[in-house]
C-alpha cells in the first residue's frame, strides 16, 4: 500500500472518529483519548530510534519536557502564537537536543548512549527545577483559552484534534520509513552495526537522523501538555511513568512495525484507564492505589521482553 | 578567608568520606558492567532493597543496620544469581542484550521502585545506631561518624573484593571471563557459572551498600535514579575493569559534589554526577585508568 | 595496468602486541591475489585496516590513487572496496534478498556507473543470490541458513556493492570439493569482468588454483610476495607452516 493511500485511510478513520465523538459530546472520551494518543505519538517516536535502529533512549522525559516547557515559555513570552506553531517550535528544539546528545555519544557503544540519555533527563530536570521563569518545582499555571479555535466548543476537544492529526503524521512517517532506504539502513545498524558500516551505510549520520526524528516526535507529544493540564511542575513532567510507558508500548505491541506502538498504546492506555475507573476495586474488595496501575505496566513490559520479544505484532506475523 | 577555608576543608573531607561510600555503591556495577559487560542499571534498586531491609531490621528489632546487611548477604547473593540466570537465558544467549536486556533492567528498576512505594510509602526512612549523630573531632576538621563508619565499611568491602579478584582462583577466573571466554572454557571452567557467581557477588555488595546508604542519609524510593548517574559516572570515569580507577573516580566525584553542595546549594548536586558522566563520555570514554 | 590498492608501511598494535609490522603491498587493478599465513599472522587485521574497520597507526593506504586513511569504513566501501567477514555477520532480521538490498542502496547506488533503479533491485538481489546458489532461499531469514550458506551470503553481500576490489576472507571454509570449485569459478568470472580480488584462505588447492600472485604473512610481517609456484617453495614459508 502506498504511503499516500495509508495517509488517506488514517485521515478518514480519524475524521469519522472525531465527528462521532463530537456528536456524542462525551467529554471523558476526549480526555482519555488524548492520553492514549499522546502515548501513541511518544511510543512511535521512541520506536524510530529504539525498535528500528536498536538504540534505547531512557531519557524520554527529557524530550517530552522540552516540548512541554517550550510551550510554557512561549505561552508567557508570545501568547499570540497558535498552539500548532508552539508545537513545531518545541518539536524542533527537542530534535536538536536529540542531535546534540547523539553527537556527543553515538560514536560509542549503544549502552553508553542509553546511559547518557538517562543522564540528560536528570540534568534537564535539575535545570528546570531551578529555573524560576517556568515555575520550577513550584510549577506554572497555563490557562488555556476558553473556547477552541477553528472548531469551537470545549478546548480539550481541540487538543484531542491536534493530537489526532499529530498521530496521523507520525504514523505515516513511521510507516514510510520502514520500507524506505533509510529504514533499511536503520535495520542494518540495529542488526549489526559494524557490518552495516562495511556495506556502505553511513552509520553515524543515520543514527543522528534517527535520534533527531525520535526526539522531535517525543517533543511534539509533550508540547500540548501544559494546556491540557492547566498546570505544570517539574516533578510531574519528569515522571518516570512517561519513560516506562514510552518503552512499554512498543515493546509490548512490537518494535519492528508502526503498528506495534499503536497496539501497545491502545492496550496499555486502555488498561490503565480501565483500572482507574472500573469497578474492579469494589468487585475484588481491595483498594488499588494508583501506583499499582503503573506497576502493572512495568511488569507487563518485563514479561513481554522476556517471553515475547517480538511483541504482539510478532505473535501474529506469519513465519517467513 | 579563614571561615571559607574551614568550610572548604570540611567539604573536601566530607567529600572524601562520601567518595568512599560511593565506591561501595559502585563496586557492584564495577563487577557487573566492568567485568561481565552486563548493563545492570537496576543496581540502585537492589541497593534500596538493602536499605529498606536494614531499616526494617533496625526499627522492628533494633538490629544494627550493618549487621543486618551482613546477615542478608547470602540472600542477596542468591537473588543475584537468579537474576543473572534469567538474564542469560532470556537475552545473552539470544544476543539480544542491546535493546531488550537494557529494557529488562530498566523495567526491574521501575518495578522495584514502585513496589517499595506501595509497601513503604514515599516518606523518608532512616535508621538509628549509637554512632550516628556523633563526630570525631580533630580540631580543624570534624569527621561525622555517620560518614566515617560507612567509609570504613565501604573501603573494607572494596579492598576485600579486590583481593578476592586478584588472589583467589575464582576471582581470577572472573577476571579471565571478562577478557577471554574461550580460553576459560578450554580450562574446563564454565563461563556461565563463573559469570553467575560474579553477578551474585555484585548484587551481594548492594546489601552492604544499602545499609551504608541509609546510615548516611534517609532514603525514599525515588533516590535510586539519582544513583544511576553517580554509579555510571564513577565506573566510566574510573575506567571499566579497574577497581583502583573506580575508587579514585568515586573520591573525585564525592569531593566535587560536596563542594558544589556547600557553595551552591544541595539542589544542584544530582546534576553534578550526570554532567561529569556526559563530559567523560564526550571527551575520554576510556576513563582515567581504563583498559 | 594501474595500481588499485597501495599500502605502504602499515603498522598496527594492540597494546603491546604487534599485529602488523610495516606491511607494503602494491596491487595492480585486475589482479587475483592470494593472501595466506598461519592463524594469528595478521591477515584479518590487515583486511580490517585496509577497509577502515580498524585504524592503522602507521603507514598509508591509497585506493585508486586517493589516500583513504582518513575515510571511515562506509566511505571506503562507497569508493569500491568490499569485504566479506571471516565470521559471517548477516543482518539477522532481514531476509536474504533484503540483506543484499542494503549494499545496493548504500554502496552501489552512490556511484553513477553501478546505479540500479529501484524497480530493478529485487531482480538484482535474486541474480546475486543465484550466483552463490541461494536463490531459492531469498525470502528466508539468515537464522534458517547453515554456516556454509551464511558464508555464501557474506560473499554475495560483498559482491552486491558492485566493488572494484573484493576481499574474500575465508569464504571457502567448510565447503565441499564441488562447492569450492563453484565459488572459485564465480570469483574468477568476477575477476574477468574487471574486479580485483584478494582471497584469504587456508585451502591451499584453492589458493594455488586461483592466485596469480601470492603474499604470505607470518607474525605480522610479509615474508613472501610473488609467483605462487615460487612462494610455496620458499624455505621461510615452509618453515612458518611446518615449524622448524
Amino acid at each position: 500500500m502506498r504511503n499516500a493511500a495509508f495517509a488517506l485511510i488514517l485521515t478518514a478513520v480519524a475524521a469519522v472518529l472525531f465527528i462521532a465523538l463530537r456528536w456524542v459530546n462525551y467529554s471523558y472520551a476526549f480526555v482519555a483519548g488524548y492520553a492514549v494518543l499522546q502515548f501513541l505519538v511518544l511510543g512511535t517516536g521512541w520506536n524510530i530510534l529504539g525498535g528500528y535502529t536498536g538504540y534505547v533512549n531512557f531519557g524520554v522525559t527529557a524530550f517530552f519536557a522540552i516540548g512541554a516547557y517550550t510551550t510554557v515559555v512561549l505561552h508567557k513570552a508570545a501568547p499570540f502564537l497558535p498552539l500548532p506553531v508552539m508545537m513545531l517550535i518545541g518539536g524542533t528544539i527537542a530534535a536538536l537536543a536529540g542531535l546534540g546528545t547523539g553527537y556527543l555519544t553515538l560514536r560509542l557503544r549503544g549502552v553508553f548512549f542509553s546511559i547518557a540519555t538517562l543522564a540528560l533527563a536528570v540534568v534537564l530536570q535539575t535545570l528546570i527545577t531551578n529555573w524560576d521563569f517556568v515555575g520550577g518545582a513550584r510549577g506554572a499555571y497555563v490557562i488555556p483559552p476558553r473556547t477552541a479555535p477553528l472548531i469551537g466548543g470545549d478546548y480539550k476537544q481541540y487538543l484531542f484534534l491536534i493530537m489526532l492529526i499529530t498521530s496521523i503524521v507520525v504514523l505515516v512517517v513511521a510507516r514510510a520509513l520502514e520500507r524506505s532506504t533509510l529504514g533499511y539502513g536503520f535495520a542494518a545498524i540495529r542488526d549489526d552495526e559494524a557490518a552495516a558500516e562495511a556495506t556502505g551505510v553511513p552509520t553515524l549520520r543515520l543514527k543522528l537522523i534517527a535520534t533527531s526524528l525520535s526526539g522531535g516526535f517525543m517533543g511534539l507529544a509533550g508540547a500540548p501538555m501544559p494546556y491540557f493540564m492547566g498546570y505544570l511542575n517539574s516533578t510531574s513532567t519528569f515522571d518516570l511513568n512517561y519513560a516506562v510507558n514510552a518503552l512499554a508500548m512498543p515493546l509490548i505491541g512490537g518494535t519492528s512495525s508502526w503498528a506495534g506502538p499503536v497496539i501497545g498504546a491502545a492496550l496499555v492506555g486502555g488498561l490503565q484507564e480501565w483500572l482507574r475507573v472500573s469497578n474492579l476495586q469494589e468487585w475484588l474488595h481491595i483498594s488499588i492505589p494508583s501506583e499499582a496501575n503503573v506497576l502493572i505496566v512495568g511488569v507487563l513490559m518485563v514479561t513481554f521482553v522476556i517471553a515475547a520479544p517480538q511483541g504482539i505484532v510478532g505473535l501474529f506475523r506469519k513465519k517467513r | 578567608m579563614d571561615v571559607s577555608l574551614d568550610l572548604l576543608l570540611n567539604a573536601i573531607i566530607s567529600g572524601l568520606l562520601l567518595g568512599g561510600f560511593y565506591a561501595a555503591v559502585s563496586v557492584g556495577v564495577g563487577i557487573s558492567f566492568g567485568l561481565l559487560d552486563v548493563v545492570n542499571i537496576a543496581h540502585p534498586a537492589f541497593i534500596l532493597l538493602g536499605s529498606y531491609i536494614a531499616n526494617q531490621a533496625n526499627t522492628r528489632w533494633g538490629v544494627d543496620p550493618i549487621l543486618a546487611a551482613v546477615i542478608a548477604l547470602p540472600g542477596f547473593y542468591a537473588l543475584g544469581t537468579a537474576v543473572y540466570q534469567l538474564y542469560y537465558v532470556a537475552f545473552e544467549r539470544r544476543d539480544d542484550q542491546a535493546l531488550r536486556g537494557l529494557s529488562f533492567f530498566f523495567g526491574l528498576l521501575f518495578i522495584v521502585e514502585v513496589a517499595l512505594i506501595l509497601v513503604f510509602g514515599v516518606d523518608h526512612q532512616s535508621v538509628e545506631a549509637p554512632y550516628i549523630g556523633k563526630s570525631l573531632d580533630l580540631g580543624l576538621v570534624q569527621l561525622p561518624f555517620r560518614l566515617l563508619v560507612p567509609f570504613l565499611v565501604a573501603m573494607a568491602m572494596v579492598i576485600g573484593l579486590q583481593m578476592f579478584l586478584s588472589r583467589s582462583f575464582l576471582g581470577r577466573a572472573i577476571q579471565a571471563v571478562a577478557q577471554d571466554q574461550l580460553a576459560l572454557r578450554l580450562m574446563a571452567a564454565d563461563p556461565v557459572r563463573i559469570k553467575r557467581i560474579a553477578f551474585g557477588l555484585s548484587i551481594a555488595t548492594a546489601s552492604l551498600a544499602g545499609a551504608v546508604l541509609i546510615i548516611i542519609q534517609p532514603v525514599e524510593p525515588s533516590i535510586g535514579r539519582e544513583y544511576i548517574g553517580r554509579i555510571f559516572a564513577i565506573c566510566v570515569l574510573g575506567g571499566l575493569g579497574s577497581f583502583p580507577g573506580m575508587v579514585i573516580a568515586a573520591m573525585t566525584l564525592g569531593i566535587v559534589e560536596s563542594i558544589t553542595a556547600t557553595f551552591f546549594g544541595p539542589s544542584w548536586a544530582p546534576a553534578v554526577a550526570f554532567t561529569v558522566l556526559l563530559a567523560t563520555l564526550a571527551v575520554r570514554p576510556a576513563g582515567i585508568l581504563g583498559r | 595496468m594501474s595500481t588499485l590498492l597501495e599500502v605502504s608501511g602499515m603498522g598496527k598494535r594492540f597494546g603491546g602486541f604487534v599485529a602488523l609490522d610495516l606491511i607494503d603491498l602494491n596491487l595492480p587493478e585486475g589482479q587475483r591475489l592470494g593472501l595466506i599465513g598461519p592463524n594469528g599472522s595478521g591477515k584479518s587485521t590487515f583486511v580490517n585496516c585496509v577497509c577502515g574497520t580498524l585504524r592503522n597507526e602507521t603507514g598509508q593506504v591509497r585506493f585508486a590513487g586517493q589516500r583513504v586513511d582518513a575515510l571511515s569504513a562506509h566511505e571506503r566501501t562507497r569508493l569500491g572496496m568490499a569485504r566479506s567477514f571471516q565470521l559471517p555477520r548477516p543482518f539477522a532480521s532481514l531476509s536474504l534478498a533484503e540483506n543484499l538490498r542494503v549494499p545496493i542502496l548504500y554502496a552501489a547506488n552512490t556511484r553513477a556507473e553501478s546505479r540500479i533503479a529501484q524497480a530493478a533491485i529485487p531482480a538484482r538481489c535474486q541474480e546475486m543470490l543465484s550466483l552463490v546458489g541461494l536463490a531459492d532461499k531469498a525470502e528466508r531469514l539468515p537464522s534458517d541458513l547453515t554456516q556454509i550458506e551464511m558464508r555464501k551470503l557474506e560473499l554475495a553481500r560483498a559482491m552486491a556493492s558492485s566493488p572494484r576490489l573484493l576481499i574474500a576472507d575465508e569464504s571457502l571454509a567448510g565447503l565441499s570439493h564441488a562447492e569450492v570449485d563453484e565459488i572459485l569459478a564465480l570469483l574468477i568470472r568476477l575477476n574477468e569482468q574487471g574486479i580485483t580480488v584478494i582471497m584469504i584462505e587456508h585451502i591451499m588447492r584453492a589458493v594455488l588454483a586461483f592466485s596469480q600472485r601470492l603474499v604470505v604473512l607470518v607474525a605480522g610481517r610479509k615474508v613472501a610476495d610473488g609467483d605462487p609456484k615460487d612462494v610455496v617453495r620458499d624455505p621461510e614459508v615452509v618453515r612458518a607452516y611446518l615449524g622448524e
